[in-house]
């Protein structure tokens, strides 16, 4: 076994088109281990922690490739892998077929395209808030997809884009559809009369495919970044797109969707619901729900139950919780019977791996005070994924985290991750698998294969025992989607994973079959 | 522009960063245009914040 390394000077690649380069060179004959990076400081340290640096990293710039491989000298050679590296990434840049003028700078492009209204950011944070200042002085709105800045850069920034009155959408902000436009990642939906601004990424983006699969449409959908209803922001963000839906006339019904918000900005929220002309409907995940009524406003149990209600007032219909299923009681009764014959006595134990925080965040949620559920994103300290017992009990993950997208791509871009976790976190005392399927501009062309896959694989390892497992999933997504919904339920359910139509019903119909193996009920 | 001015007009994106999101918007018809990024100065900080003092005393 070998370590090489080749440096390229001055040659820049994004993050992602990298870390899938150095999937596909991970797959040559001979290759033990491989990363492909730009020279920055957390790129270095990712090398050293995996033994794959040598001492001329030391002079590498945040401009310069470098490609550092171990492999079996009898197998392969560095050349072969540098050939490998620049056909893959060839392919890379040929695929998308543009061959457009590419400025090289923020400035020329703006010069480019007379009328340029809005930037789009996803550079590495440490260089990001030095763009969106740019842009933002030269009158232009942001979306900024990098995570990574401070709250000191974010408060600066938001504080600018209010005075120019623009949008400053995020840091970490995974979706928006402006316009019609989907950025980022964002689902292929019909227009309409909604409008959502939403602080949590996959949670907009379920309640925006809910509010399509109902019939309705969106006017736009603002994002703003995690922290914007934190005290430190005080909701800048929120305030900014709220105020703009309520003065927008193609907006009749307005949706608001976060984790509860510091009770400073949820008060600041509350007395503009207050006054608002149009219906406002708000899902703070697990939020106060007297506090939101008490204004007026409609609240919600469920991303999915605001979609509901979101439709249901633009109908002029009466709005009640859906607390249920789609699906007749008997047949979720079949089901929850079928699954649970499946299972021996001692399959307890949930198994929910997410690639979204926003819906493994509501899973936790509705699955309440039943469960002891262990996470990386838990509801209390204590019920941090490291207290786990020994390794048993159930388990909740949001796999888009920073600690599982070290140097690898985010699991809606790149499977790869919830693949290995299939293979290290399911066992003979795995009861029921609860998953997300998230479809839409950004992520993966087929996440549905890959579950399956997994589960293929998954069940033929259980076999050996004498095992089967419940699978539950929901898919995130439309039939305008490139990867189509009808395509990847079907792909699912050809693999014998329950497909439910939202990620509240796939948890209920957990909790159901999950109750019926604890409790027999 | 205002928000509610933005929402009248067609959207025009710049895009800085990640490519595929300018793929994704030009297969959809948008104007879009991306630059072809890379951090000033090598990233080295130092020189980053002399470039952004130059910058401001300009």
């Amino acid at each position: 076994m070998t370590l090489q390394t080749s440096i390229k000077r001055n040659a820049y690649y994004d993050s992602v088109t990298l870390m899938l380069l150095s999937r596909e060179l991970q797959k040559l004959d001979g290759v033990e281990d491989v990363l492909v990076g730009m020279g920055t400081d957390l790129n270095l340290d990712l090398a050293r922690g995996l033994g794959l640096a040598t001492d001329d990293f030391d002079s590498l710039t945040a401009n310069d490739l470098f490609i550092a491989a171990k492999f079996e000298e009898d197998l392969i050679s560095m050349q072969k892998i540098e050939e490998a590296f620049l056909e893959t990434l060839n392919k890379s840049t040929e695929s998308d077929g543009d061959d457009d003028y590419q400025p090289s700078s923020l400035h020329a492009a703006i010069q480019a395209i007379p009328g340029a209204n809005m930037v789009v950011v996803s550079v590495p944070g440490q260089y990001a808030a030095a763009e969106v200042e740019d842009a933002l002085d030269a009158g232009l709105h942001v979306m900024l997809f990098s995570d990574n800045v401070s709250v000191e850069d974010e408060l600066r920034l938001k504080q600018k884009a209010v005075e120019k009155g623009l949008l400053m959408m995020g840091p970490d902000c995974g979706t928006a559809i402006i316009n019609g436009v989907p950025l980022c990642f964002a689902n292929a939906v019909r227009r309409g009369k909604i409008g959502v601004v939403g602080a949590s990424g996959t949670g907009t983006q379920e309640v925006t495919v809910q509010i399509h699969k109902l019939g309705e449409g969106l006017s736009q959908v603002i994002g703003t970044g995690g922290r914007d209803l934190k005290d430190q922001i005080g909701g800048l963000m929120m305030i900014q797109g709220f105020e703009a839906l309520i003065a927008d006339s193609q907006t009749d019904v307005i949706v608001l969707i976060s984790k509860p918000p510091a009770p400073a900005v949820a008060e600041k929220i509350y007395r503009i619901a207050k006054d608002s002309p149009k219906p406002v409907v708000i899902d703070f995940i697990g939020g106060n729900r007297a506090a939101i009524e008490s204004v007026g406003a409609i609240a919600c149990i469920s991303l999915e139950d605001a979609a509901q209600k979101a439709v249901g007032i633009l109908r002029g219909q009466p709005v009640t919780d859906f607390t249920g299923f789609s699906i007749a009681e008997e047949e979720i009764e079949r089901l929850v019977a079928n699954a649970a014959a499946k299972l021996k006595s001692d399959q307890t134990e949930l198994r929910a791996l997410f690639t979204g925080g926003t819906l493994a965040d509501e899973a936790m949620k509705l699955l309440g005070v039943n469960y002891d559920i262990y996470s990386n994103i838990p509801l209390s300290p204590e019920m941090a994924i490291k207290n786990l017992p020994e390794g048993r009990g159930h388990i909740c993950l949001d796999l888009g985290e920073d600690e599982f997208t070290r140097g690898r791509p985010h699991p809606m871009i790149d499977p790869q991750t919830r693949t290995d976790f299939f293979k290290s976190h399911v066992d003979g005392k795995t009861g029921v698998i609860l998953v997300d399927v998230v479809l839409g501009f950004g992520s993966h062309s087929d996440p549905a294969g890959a579950v399956a896959a997994s589960v293929r694989e998954i069940r033929q390892r259980l076999s050996n025992q004498g095992k089967d497992v419940v699978v539950i999933a929901s898919v995130c997504g439309t039939d305008l989607d490139s990867q189509d919904l009808h395509k990847s339920v079907a792909t699912l359910e050809e693999e014998g994973i329950l497909v439910m139509p939202s990620n509240a019903q796939a948890v209920r119909l957990t909790d159901r079959v999950m109750q019926r193996m604890i409790k027999g009920v | 522009m205002s928000v509610n001015d933005l929402f009248k007009q067609e959207l025009k994106v710049v895009n800085l960063g990640l490519k595929s999101f300018h793929t994704d918007l030009k297969s959809q018809g948008v104007t879009a245009v991306h630059v072809n990024w890379k951090p000033k100065a090598g990233g080295k900080k130092k020189m980053l914040d002399l470039l952004s003092k130059i910058n401001k005393v300009k």
